[in-house]
């Protein structure tokens, strides 16, 4: 099933006049209708990469294509797609029916189309009657959703959101992301959504592309890049992980066996070949790690160390355990179902054994 | 140390000061009294009694001699209907409009590229603009009279080259009193520009562009307007002391043209007409004022 694609970057590269390297052979497909994510901490060319796809910078090499047609030097007026800007970048002067019927104005939109539109528009982002209002008068929740009602009243081939939430306090951007979700699939427009923010984009992504100075690390379902990470950034940037550096001493066919902390042996299920011999990192996320104190009946593991901090969090527990003098592992275990007083807590000091099921961890190769 | 600490505050005696201090601390009215007092004073003084003074003129008759005879008549401010003293009054407000507009002409794109350039540059850039503010206002005046003289480098530059064969009349014209107000005022009307685009928010050109508007729309819709503030500050900083012009059109105009500022002078001290003096004086405030309120008025609909 070959599903359209709206856009698509063919080796993109973006250099400044200052030198510096914003954006690095970043190759994507975004298929129509999707809510695509470009993750990755500041200054990683997310931005840029979302600018030059809007026509505000142009690749340095490389092409943009949107629709299939290759964008050249096109200006932003002329792309089928409209932004959403970090700050909003409402128009001061203006009222919000103005605001959102910017747009139609510019491509002289028949007047009585124009408030047929509009007032839809603001209907779908839950802000009708507030057309007379100015954008001071509004609160950051309501300036947002006049942002996207600005851009959705053009019907663009694809929506690009700047860290649109960005700016929003928690609860309000816990809303937002379920809000923008269901927007994004009431009006079946591509959505290309820039953020730092991992559970952001895990909460409300279809695909999500993780970058790293200016390179694309991993594209994936969140699925995919939380749990199957194929390198130490993306494992590391998206939730939280242990690593493990250690050496392959046995294959037998997709499991491998690798010498970890002091050439203790764990196993872990492989996708791709390695050899023995080969220097590799396990990584492994703290919740998929069992803790058992060693004198309960059924303490097995790869590993034993002692408890050495214990973080209570209420859901859950953080451990960390000492392994041996270089190495520690976090764990989270989910606290007891069954109790309420917390009396499962493993006390610090504890001997324990650590382990986990050969296929919860991944090998990175360095 | 321990000795002072001895003495409670109710065993001292009370000074004149610490009283005075105590009743401006607990009345509101007399602070302000004192505060705004000698700047208060001042104005009415050398402004207010002044101008009350003036006014008194204005509907006074002219005695012998230049002296002033006070019977109250309206006859100074019917004389000014006279086409002869009209003509001056559209003079010089044409003269001032026309330099307010060439002003905003030359100084909007001006203030735009320093607000837009590099911030290093940006304040080198502002010193350039004020830099003719260290030269006294004459001297420049002066100066410029030597550029436009029928043997000046400007002809001499022009004849050289071979593209005029006379020397062109440019000094003592209205172009040479144009060009004496924009070269002086220029100033006035870059700063409150700069600073009305420095605070302009760049994205929304870029908003504005994503929504489909080219160069011409994002200016007129979007920059344009948010600027304005600037633009009419700007314009009214030219405008006012265009229109009341007196060293200008005194040097550059060379007495054949003739502005208000020039009409009172010629009343006061040539003609020692002080009534009909006063009269032109209160004309070319009323003309001040109704300029100034145009851009209160501006300002207040406009909701920025």
């Amino acid at each position: 099933m070959e599903r359209p694609i709206d856009v698509e970057l063919v080796d993109v590269t973006k250099v400044f006049d200052s030198g510096v390297v914003a954006v690095d052979r970043v190759s994507l497909q975004i298929y129509q209708g999707e809510f695509f994510s470009l993750l990755g901490p500041s200054g990683c060319g997310k931005t840029t990469t979302l600018r030059m796809i809007a026509g505000f910078e142009h690749p340095t090499s490389g092409e943009v294509r949107i629709e299939g047609r290759p964008m050249g030097h096109t200006p932003p007026f002329r792309r089928n797609v409209n932004t959403v800007f970090q700050n909003y970048a409402l128009f001061p002067h203006m009222t919000v029916f103005e605001n959102v019927a910017f747009g139609l104005r510019m491509k002289r939109v028949p007047r009585d189309e124009i408030v047929r539109r509009v007032r839809e528009a603001l209907q779908l982002v839950r802000l009708s009657g507030f057309e007379e209002r100015y954008p001071r008068q509004l609160s950051g929740g309501q300036q947002q959703r006049v942002a996207l009602a600005r851009a959705l009243v053009n019907r663009p081939r694809v929506l690009l959101l700047d860290e649109p939430l960005g700016a929003l306090d928690l609860k309000l951007r816990k809303e937002m992301q379920l809000e923008l979700k269901h927007l994004q699939m009431t009006v079946g427009i591509t959505f290309i959504y820039v953020t730092h923010d991992q559970e952001e984009a895990l909460t409300m992504s279809d695909r999500i592309a993780v970058m790293n100075a200016g390179r694309v690390l991993q594209v994936g379902t969140p699925v995919e890049i939380y749990e199957r990470p194929t390198s130490r950034f993306v494992a590391d940037f998206i939730g939280e992980s242990n690593f493990l550096p250690g050496r392959v001493v046995d294959v037998d066919r997709d499991v491998a066996t690798v010498l970890v902390a002091g050439e203790r042996p764990v196993r872990v299920r492989i996708e791709t070949p390695v050899a023995a011999g080969q220097p590799v990192t396990v990584a492994i996320r703290p919740e998929k790690i069992r803790v058992t104190p060693v004198e309960a009946p059924e303490a097995n593991g790869f590993l034993s160390g002692r408890v050495e901090e214990v973080i209570y969090i209420g859901t859950d527990t953080f451990y960390v355990v000492r392994i041996d003098d270089h190495t520690t592992l976090r764990v989270r275990s989910q606290n007891d179902r069954n109790r309420l007083d917390g009396g499962q807590l493993l006390p610090v000091g504890t001997s324990v054994t650590v382990g986990w099921a050969e296929d919860a961890a991944r090998l990175l190769l360095d | 140390m321990a000795i002072v600490e001895q003495i409670g505050p109710s065993e001292r005696a009370v000074t004149w000061r610490e009283r005075l201090g105590d009743a401006v601390r607990q009345r509101e009215g007399l602070r302000a009294l004192l505060l705004a007092g000698p700047g208060g004073a001042w104005l009415l003084f050398f402004f207010l009694l002044p101008t009350a003074i003036v006014f008194a003129y204005s509907f006074a008759r002219r005695g012998p001699y230049g002296t002033v005879d006070w019977t109250f008549t309206l006859e100074n401010y019917v004389r000014f209907f006279d086409w002869l003293y009209i003509r001056v009054f559209l003079v010089s407000v044409w003269l001032a409009l026309l330099t307010t507009l060439i002003c905003l002409l030359i100084g909007y794109p001006f203030a735009f590229v320093i607000a837009r350039s590099p911030r290093r540059w940006r304040n080198a850039l502002l010193v350039l603009v004020l830099i003719p503010f260290w030269t006294n206002f004459l001297v420049r005046t002066y100066a410029i009279m030597l550029l436009l003289r029928s043997d000046g480098l400007i002809n001499n530059a022009l004849q050289w080259l071979g593209l005029i064969d006379r020397p062109l009349t440019m000094l003592f014209t209205p172009f040479a009193v144009v060009l004496g107000l924009v070269y002086g005022y220029l100033p006035f009307m870059i700063l409150p520009i700069y600073a009305s685009i420095e605070k302009f928010d760049f994205t929304l050109v870029e908003a504005a562009q994503d929504l489909g508007a080219n160069t011409w729309q994002v200016f007129w819709r979007v920059l344009l307007p948010l600027t304005l503030p600037g633009v009419l500050a700007g314009s009214i900083l030219v405008f006012i002391p265009s229109v009341g012009a007196f060293v200008t059109p005194d040097l550059l105009g060379g007495g054949k043209v003739v502005m208000i500022a020039n009409l009172i002078n010629q009343q006061f001290l040539t003609v020692r007409h002080w009534p009909f003096g006063s009269a032109v004086s209160f004309v070319l405030m009323a003309i001040v004022l109704a300029a100034t309120m145009l851009y209160f008025r501006i300002g207040e609909t406009r909701r920025i």
